[in-house]
């Protein structure tokens, strides 16, 4: 057993750990489409999916055994190479991005990595791409609107998405994920970043086009966007890449402004996901609470308001850290 | 002028007051009385006859100056060629009505303009009431009556491939009277040819300089089209440049059929027009066929009526709200508004043994006297929806996002209002106070205390707390119908009731026979003309009967409020956004059924 070097365990024990991760990633992408409609329905007086299992717990198989067995249907009048590649970027790069989130100290796929905050920037870039792609390889009118203004959406969006975490990275001094949860084991981002974290929180719904900011694909105006003419499995990868989206951005959340995993008494993956679970259902709740502003208010709101602010933030953050810096 | 067009100026039996009404004493101290024929009917409002070449110096008379008229509530056709009993009425073939409302005044007219078949022409008055142009459109749709100079003069209910006019009466109205239905591939291509979409048959260009625009075909199937609704949209970005409402999806012949079903079994057939109206189309039904009978209803009747009709528009209003905030992207409340409905449907089914339609009044009455313990559920009910409509308010109308998409948005005034005939809720919206309940009173509303809601803004979001208030207005009217349920029958003791008291059969052999006579064939009514205006959930709906001593009817106009709301669209959303033109058409209320009929 010479080859069995530790390094080699090293490897083996991480892609394990990698593959582990992109698994529960997934099924709980999978779990949050019955979780979400179990949740809608006790906030909205009625049963929701009750039926398939004890408490419609196996709801999620009959869905998914429905999914694969639908015919996959691309219309003849698509483009049928993006056609088919859009709903793969719309996973994949969300699943990329789940590489940098450290999840205990001692779980994660790549979280030490030095441009971690880049790279899931990066992925969100990437993954508008995938509503592009669909909406115009659908050769679809609705289709093309919500394409259009995803893209709109998703520039105005990223520029303060970006901007906003800024001040975290000035702060802590490093684009490690690792590094920003270890710098918070005393105190909580979401205190001195406090408005880093509202338009964080405000962009992360509109990179994953979650309502309010579902403009994409608001079924009243456009009948679902981008994703009209998709179904069986493709619809299926759009939808479960929609709920990993969720789980993503909960986590970037956690990591970033809550502590990660720390925490007293629980373990630290427990903490990790008990604030990560708070989260996703917090968008859950917003879904049942809010109306759709319009699109153009979307945009002026980001523009006008959460550009201002995130800079003023970064601004703010820059003067306390070189008043704090040790003087050369 | 020429020489007199009728050969007599006054009917046979003339009679004292409407023919002494101001409006008539003017348009014949301005013309002539020997210009028009006086026609004496149960409408409740003068008849005028006139000759179709005085027809726009009239109607331009009487659009403005002291007389002035505020809306043109109804345009149609009648196929006279087969009716009997038309003594005393000038000669024609076929006749196009026109009602004129005066909401505020309290007067109306309806005029009338003879035609024959060897020349079905008149002029249009689309440059006099805009809202001409649909009614119009149908009139040509339905009888061939050509009207010179109509900006687009195509069919509106029918396809466009459709040969024949349905509601002339040598057009069949049963299947059976046709060979069987078959289509050839030939036939098949032609038609998926004439569905082809043209923007320039729409009225539309398909670009401007050097950008093109997109037509996006919103409708028939589309989740915010609220029924088979079809708007084709001519698209610069999000920016809606032009649109064309295309109706007729839902069109099953509703007023054809009112000509082949004996009064009583017309019943069921009215309820399904505004089908989230329930017995509330009942009434302006049975209300003209009384009128026509003679028949006066009993007091406990007439409350059972209004209770039951406000317990529709609560219904309605909860549907129209759920939607409403729905489409506003909202997608809780219509759940919670759904909830209310099944609790206002418990009592509904209580009482009238049905949910969404009922058909339970009746000609002189209603179908059952209401069952025992009605009191306690209905109390149960005004218990309960006070607090749910302030919740309502509290989570939507407050609410910042639902502000901004609403206020100011889609907004239209009084006088445009009343130009495109608008009514209900989304005229008063505007702060123009015209109720039925209150100013034409009927069944009864005259008793009741309540009051109605105004708004001033004419936008969407004025029209959707209209409802809210509108609804609490109906809980207190059916508080006090509950408080004050006066004794006695829920039928009138009328020969024409129908069907008439059981006991009575039970009799002799006579009652027998006449029962069953009664119940076979139907009531038989004398020839006259009777109208009922009622102020049904989406606003002013009236039925306009025509017997002719049969017993069918032989002309069922149905006027609907939503048909004039739809036709008003593209004025009022052109340079609007998409997201826009959803909340309008979510805001106004329709539902196709009560469009196309």
């Amino acid at each position: 057993m010479s080859w069995l070097t530790g390094e080699v365990i090293d490897v083996i024990v991480a892609v394990i750990q990698a593959v582990v991760i992109m698994l529960v990633a997934v099924v709980i992408g999978a779990l949050m489409s019955f979780i979400e409609r179990r949740a809608l329905s006790i906030w909205q007086d009625r049963y929701g999916p009750n039926r398939v299992g004890p408490f419609g717990s196996l709801q999620l198989a009959a869905d998914m055994l429905k999914m694969f067995f639908k015919e996959d249907w691309i219309p003849p009048f698509a483009d049928k190479r993006l056609f088919i590649l859009a709903p793969m970027v719309s996973m994949g790069t969300i699943i990329l991005a789940f590489m940098v989130i450290p999840i205990s100290p001692s779980w994660g796929v790549f979280d030490n990595m030095s441009v971690g905050l880049l790279f899931f920037m990066a992925m969100a870039g990437l993954n508008v791409y995938a509503v592009l792609f669909a909406g115009y390889a659908s050769v679809n009118k609705y289709a093309l609107i919500g394409a259009m203004r995803a893209s709109a959406q998703t520039i105005s969006y990223e520029v303060f998405l970006g901007l906003s975490l800024m001040g975290i990275v000035a702060q802590v001094g490093s684009f490690s994920l690792r590094d920003i949860v270890e710098y918070q084991s005393h105190l909580w981002n979401v205190v001195p970043q406090f408005f880093g974290f509202v338009t964080f929180l405000i962009a992360a719904i509109a990179v994953v086009h979650r309502h309010p900011f579902d403009q994409p694909e608001a079924e009243q105006e456009i009948a679902d966007g981008f994703h009209i003419e998709y179904s069986g499995m493709k619809w299926g990868m759009f939808f479960v890449g929609e709920y990993v989206g969720i789980t993503l951005v909960s986590a970037l959340l956690v990591v970033l402004f809550f502590g990660g995993w720390n925490g007293p008494l629980l373990p630290p993956f427990i903490w990790f996901a008990l604030k990560t679970a708070f989260f996703m259902m917090f968008f859950i709740l917003i879904r049942a609470s809010l109306p759709r502003p319009r699109y153009d208010r979307v945009m002026s709101f980001g523009w006008k308001v959460c550009l201002p602010l995130t800079l003023l933030n970064l601004l703010a953050t820059g003067v306390v850290v070189l008043l704090n810096a040790p003087a050369q | 002028m020429s020489e007199h067009p009728f050969s007599t100026s006054r009917g046979p039996d003339m009679p004292i007051g409407l023919d002494q009404a101001p409006v008539v004493q003017a348009l014949y101290k301005a013309f002539g009385a020997d210009r028009f024929h006086f026609q004496n009917t149960l409408t409740g409002m003068p008849v005028l006859w006139v000759a179709r070449e005085d027809l726009l110096d009239v109607m331009k008379f009487l659009r403005q100056g002291d007389n002035a008229f505020e809306m043109l509530y109804d345009l149609h056709g009648v196929d006279e060629r087969l009716r009997a009993h038309r003594e005393g009425l000038p000669n024609a073939e076929f006749t196009v009505f026109y009602i004129l409302a005066d909401l505020s005044g309290g007067k109306d007219l309806m005029l009338k303009v003879p035609l024959f078949e060897s020349d079905l022409r008149l002029p249009t008055v689309t440059s006099i009431w805009p809202v001409a142009d649909w009614y119009e459109r149908e009139t040509w749709d339905m009888f061939g009556i050509e009207f010179v100079g109509h900006p687009n003069l195509k069919r509106i209910l029918m396809p466009p491939t459709w040969r024949g006019h349905p509601l002339r009466k040598d057009y069949n109205a049963r299947a059976t009277e046709y060979d069987p239905y078959t289509m050839t591939m030939e036939d098949q291509d032609r038609e998926q040819e004439a569905l082809e979409f043209v923007p320039e048959e729409w009225g539309m260009t398909r670009g401007k300089d050097d950008r093109d625009y997109m037509f996006l075909n919103f409708g028939p199937n589309h989740p915010a089209a609220h029924g088979a609704f079809r708007i084709v949209l001519q698209l610069d970005g999000e920016e809606v440049v032009d649109c064309v409402p295309d109706i007729g999806y839902h069109h099953r012949g509703a007023e054809k059929m009112g000509e082949r079903q004996s009064w009583h079994s017309y019943i069921p057939y009215t309820d399904r027009i505004d089908y989230c109206g329930g017995v509330m189309n009942n009434l302006p039904y049975v209300l003209a066929v009384e009128k026509l009978a003679g028949i006066k209803v009993p007091a406990r009747a007439e409350t059972i009526r209004v209770m039951m009709a406000e317990f529709f528009r609560i219904t309605s209003h909860l549907l129209f709200l759920g939607t409403y905030y729905q489409d506003i992207g909202a997608m809780t409340p219509v759940f919670f508004t759904f909830t209310d409905r099944q609790k206002a449907y418990e009592v509904i089914e209580a009482i009238t043994g049905f949910r969404m339609h009922p058909a339970w009044y009746r000609i002189g009455g209603t179908a059952h006297d209401l069952p025992k313990g009605w009191d306690g559920l209905v109390r149960k009910f005004l218990d309960w929806m006070p607090k749910r409509l302030r919740e309502y308010e509290k989570c939507m109308h407050e609410n910042a996002v639902f502000r901004d998409r609403t206020k100011g948005v889609a907004a239209y005034d009084t006088k445009e209002a009343l130009e495109w005939g608008i009514s209900g809720p989304n005229l008063r919206a505007t702060g123009f106070n015209f109720d039925a309940r209150k100013q034409r009173p009927y069944s009864g509303y005259e008793n009741f205390d309540f009051e109605v809601p105004l708004c001033a803004n004419g936008d969407i979001f004025d029209r959707g707390t209209m409802r809210i208030e509108e609804m609490r207005q109906s809980l207190r009217i059916i508080e006090q119908c509950l408080n004050n349920m006066p004794a006695g029958d829920f039928k009138a003791d009328h020969p024409l009731t129908t069907p008439p008291p059981r006991e009575r059969m039970k009799e002799h052999i006579e009652t027998l026979i006449t029962h069953f006579l009664q119940v076979s064939w139907g009531p038989v009514l004398k020839p006259n003309e009777s109208l009922q205006m009622i102020e049904a959930t989406k606003g002013l709906n009236s039925y306009y009967l025509t017997s002719d001593g049969s017993t069918m009817s032989y002309r069922t106009r149905i006027r609907t409020p939503s048909y004039p709301h739809l036709q008003h669209i593209p004025t009022l959303m052109r340079g609007g956004f998409v997201p826009d033109l959803i909340a309008h058409v979510a805001s106004i209320d329709f539902v196709m059924a009560d469009v196309d009929r």
